[in-house]
């Protein structure tokens, strides 16, 4: 059954392959993509490593339950096609996931060989494959289900709605998709930067979609444009599904928020990334300017990475993560914290800004800060920072980036009625994500609070499934959905 | 893609557009905006909707030609199309009979003014219309207001037309009349707060449209962030009327300078070739009308 020429002691000795990129030093300067990508030669030496267990725990530890260990045999053999679209079957976009998926909490946590040495490297073969198809032009539309006539809008073209947009043309329904800025790719065009996922790779995913017959329409803001209840009334759709990500930037709300420099992660990447700001004069859209500049990002996730790399990359003199607690509890991906570091990222330890300093223009000048000790752990069972008396100290800098999460935007939640929400005010979900109004599905960030782009995807997926039972289901079976929904 | 289909002057340097924009113009109420980007490098400003005609899917939207954007706008004429148009954005005008209620309104703040003061009527207010400008040439839609007011006084800080002085002129002496029940103001920051320091006294209900700095225009970045009673709203979603009352002016003034060297850079560049600039923004609206044609895109 296996292609593996190897018995399994000898593989197990094989060493990790590493993932080659820029020079730390020269892409600091640069927004090209840092890693480049495995050679076939390193695919074929990282595929061989696996022992293919019985029990998979790569395959349980993937939120959409990748078939890893087939994926595996068909690059053993060469057939990196095969490897893709195997992949494919249940991951809609390998060349992203590849490149943003936590793995060392997910895929590559479940992998045995962790457990005494390194894990396969899945997420690097997993790009590989999906590099290698899409460069090799020989990517094979999947067939659709003959068509249902029944038509589904998806709202939000971030991961959660492309991956639920993929699965339901599959199934031969018809997938309007709705977009609000003036760019696809939701998080995927306006939070990851360039160098992390070129947005080549999204344009390309989107492309496919496109093919397969998925329609697109940017410029339109659900519950502003358009509502949901007039896309199902009056633009005869038959489901929806809501997929509008991360809502609102949460601040500090410690004075001095307003000076001039002080941006939220959303702000400060969306200029970057969606406008081109690091392209200005170019480009239009300007950028308060970190060239030479001292530039501070407070916050540990992998959007204060994203955030403090993009200023390294914009010239700024210094570039520093401020967060209130130590490394260990940094939600960031483990790659991009090494990247950061290689790179020459400051990492400023259990501190917390209490205020923020300007001059009498009203620009940053300065964050005042004090140090903190962790405490006891809190409710996300992480040990909470307390601060230590008297330890206030004053930190320079022009720029500072706010990357402390996000809240829910009410935009469709406000506009909708009869659509229940948390008391959070994210929309309320069952386990198939429907929502408490029948026929309308929710899934992704604006259902779990800011999340991860495969639990998105995760979650893009679980609806269609729904979507599709809802649609084709017995009239009886529909209406069983619709009660449960609504006392969900 | 969306078609311009009337484009014309309508002062010195400001001029009314009314584009294509079906969705958009189905929704629109008075106090909304849109956000538009020209082409592919271009940068996301709001815009006050003026008007909007839902049958023949229209939005008419009045610019001032003051930064790159809003320059390059003014030199597209009917026949052309702007790339991205979003919206009906923000939180529309209230609109209830307040009694009598108070226009003011700065040069291209009218045409903003202007939607509002309509509804206002026909909600049964009596309208009074304070219109100003530095100048006669600076003046627009003055036909417009008239027909919607009870009373319009139109005020010049030249003299050139109308009476020589500023608004708040007049509106000190409506106040001090007595019988203003609702003031709004909509034009440039020190004239209204002006307004917001004559109106603060007599407590009468004052409402301000902010002109914040934004990018997405749906509450995701916090860029437009005001200070109102000493707390963050975000102007495009929270706004963008406010009470002038609550409105921390200085910090508005603040934030809109936040780019004032870039802006300077770029009116520069499009200065320096202003042909260039408009060939460029009609070849690339041109390259997307073939793409959609080509996949058969819906816009």
């Amino acid at each position: 059954m296996s292609n593996n020429p190897l018995p399994n002691k000898e593989r197990a000795k094989l060493p990790r392959q590493r993932m080659p990129e820029q020079d730390a030093q020269v892409r600091a300067g640069n927004f090209l993509e840092v890693n480049t990508g495995f050679t076939s030669d390193q695919a074929h030496q990282e595929s061989i490593r696996c022992i293919e267990c019985n029990k998979p725990g790569c395959v349980t530890k993937c939120p959409v339950s990748v078939d890893v260990r087939a994926v595996m045999d068909f690059i053993v053999k060469g057939d990196y096609l095969g490897a893709a679209a195997k992949v494919r079957e249940d991951n809609a976009l390998p060349a992203i996931t590849g490149r943003v998926c936590p793995v060392e909490d997910q895929c590559e946590s479940g992998c045995v060989l962790g457990k005494k040495g390194e894990p396969i490297g899945i997420a690097y073969l997993e790009r590989f494959v999906a590099d290698w198809e899409r460069s090799s032009g020989q990517f094979g539309l999947p067939k659709s289900k003959p068509a249902t006539g029944k038509k589904v809008a998806i709202v939000g073209s971030g991961p959660a709605g492309l991956a639920c947009a993929g699965d339901l043309i599959q199934m031969g329904h018809q997938v309007h998709v709705f977009e609000a800025l003036h760019e696809l790719g939701g998080v995927l065009v306006y939070g990851i930067p360039e160098f992390r996922l070129p947005k080549d790779i999204v344009a390309f995913e989107i492309e496919t979609l496109r093919k397969r017959g998925v329609v697109f329409e940017t410029n339109v803001v659900v519950g502003k444009t358009v509502t949901i209840d007039e896309l199902r009334q009056e633009e005869g759709f038959d489901s929806v599904f809501i997929g509008t990500g991360a809502g609102l930037p949460r601040f500090l709300n410690v004075p001095g928020e307003h000076f001039n420099g002080i941006y939220s992660a959303n702000e400060f990447l969306t200029r970057v990334n969606l406008m081109r700001a690091y392209r200005f004069p170019e480009f239009d859209e300007p950028l308060y300017p970190c060239r030479d500049r001292d530039v501070v990002v407070i916050g540990g996730g992998n959007t204060a990475m994203d955030a403090v790399r993009s200023a390294l990359r914009l010239g700024a003199k210094s570039a520093s993560i401020l967060y209130r607690r130590t490394e260990t509890e940094m939600p960031a991906r483990v790659e991009e914290v090494h990247h950061a570091h290689d790179e020459g990222v400051h990492f400023e330890m259990l501190v917390n800004p209490v205020e923020f300093l300007g001059d009498e223009k009203g620009n940053l000048t300065a964050v005042r800060c004090s140090r903190q000790q962790l405490g006891e752990p809190d409710d996300s069972g992480r040990r909470s920072p307390v601060p230590i008396p008297g330890s206030e100290f004053v930190h320079a800098c022009q720029v500072a980036v706010i990357a402390a999460g996000t809240t829910a935007n009410p935009l469709i939640q406000s506009t909708t009625p009869g659509l229940k929400t948390t008391k959070r005010g994210y929309i309320e979900a069952n386990e198939q994500l429907a929502t408490s109004k029948p026929g309308v599905f929710a899934g992704g960030d604006i259902v779990t609070g800011g999340a991860t782009v495969i639990l998105a995807m995760g979650a893009g997926r679980t609806a269609a499934k729904a979507i599709n039972e809802y649609l084709m289901g017995p009239t009886v079976e529909t209406v069983q959905i619709t009660t449960e929904a609504a006392t969900a | 893609m969306f078609p311009i289909v009337e484009a014309r002057p309508l002062a010195r340097g400001i001029k009314l557009f009314v584009i294509k924009a079906p969705r958009i113009a189905r929704k629109q109420k008075p106090g909304q905006f849109v956000i538009v980007r020209l082409d592919d490098v271009g940068e996301r400003i709001p815009l006050t909707i003026a008007d909007s005609d839902a049958e023949a899917g229209t939005v008419t939207i009045v610019v001032q030609a003051i930064g790159k954007t809003t320059m390059l706008l003014s030199m597209l004429e009917a026949g052309d199309a702007i790339l991205d148009v979003v919206g009906p954005l923000g939180k529309p005008s209230e609109i209830e009979n307040f009694g009598t209620a108070v226009i003011v309104s700065g040069s291209v703040g009218t045409a903003m003014a202007y939607p509002t003061a309509r509804e206002l009527k026909r909600a049964g207010n009596k309208v009074i219309s304070i219109v100003g400008a530095r100048s006669k040439d600076l003046l627009c839609l003055e036909q417009e207001v008239r027909e919607v007011s009870d009373e319009t006084y139109i005020v010049t800080d030249d003299g050139s037309y109308g009476d020589k002085g500023l608004v708040t002129d007049k509106l000190k002496e409506l106040v001090a009349a007595g019988g203003v029940n609702y003031v709004l103001a909509v034009g440039p920051i020190p004239m209204m707060r002006a307004v917001a320091n004559v109106t603060a006294p007599q407590q009468i209900k004052t409402m301000v449209s902010l002109n914040s700095i934004m990018v997405d225009g749906t509450g995701m970045c916090g860029g437009c962030r005001v200070l109102v009673d000493n707390k963050s709203e975000f102007a495009c979603v929270d706004g963008p009327e406010f009470d002038a009352s609550r409105v921390n002016f200085d910090i508005l003034m603040q934030r809109n300078a936040m780019y004032r060297e870039q802006e300077k850079q770029s009116i520069e560049r499009l200065q320096a070739n202003p042909e260039t600039e408009v060939a460029r923004v009609r070849e690339s609206i041109h390259v997307h009308q073939c793409a959609a044609e080509a996949a058969g895109v819906k816009e």
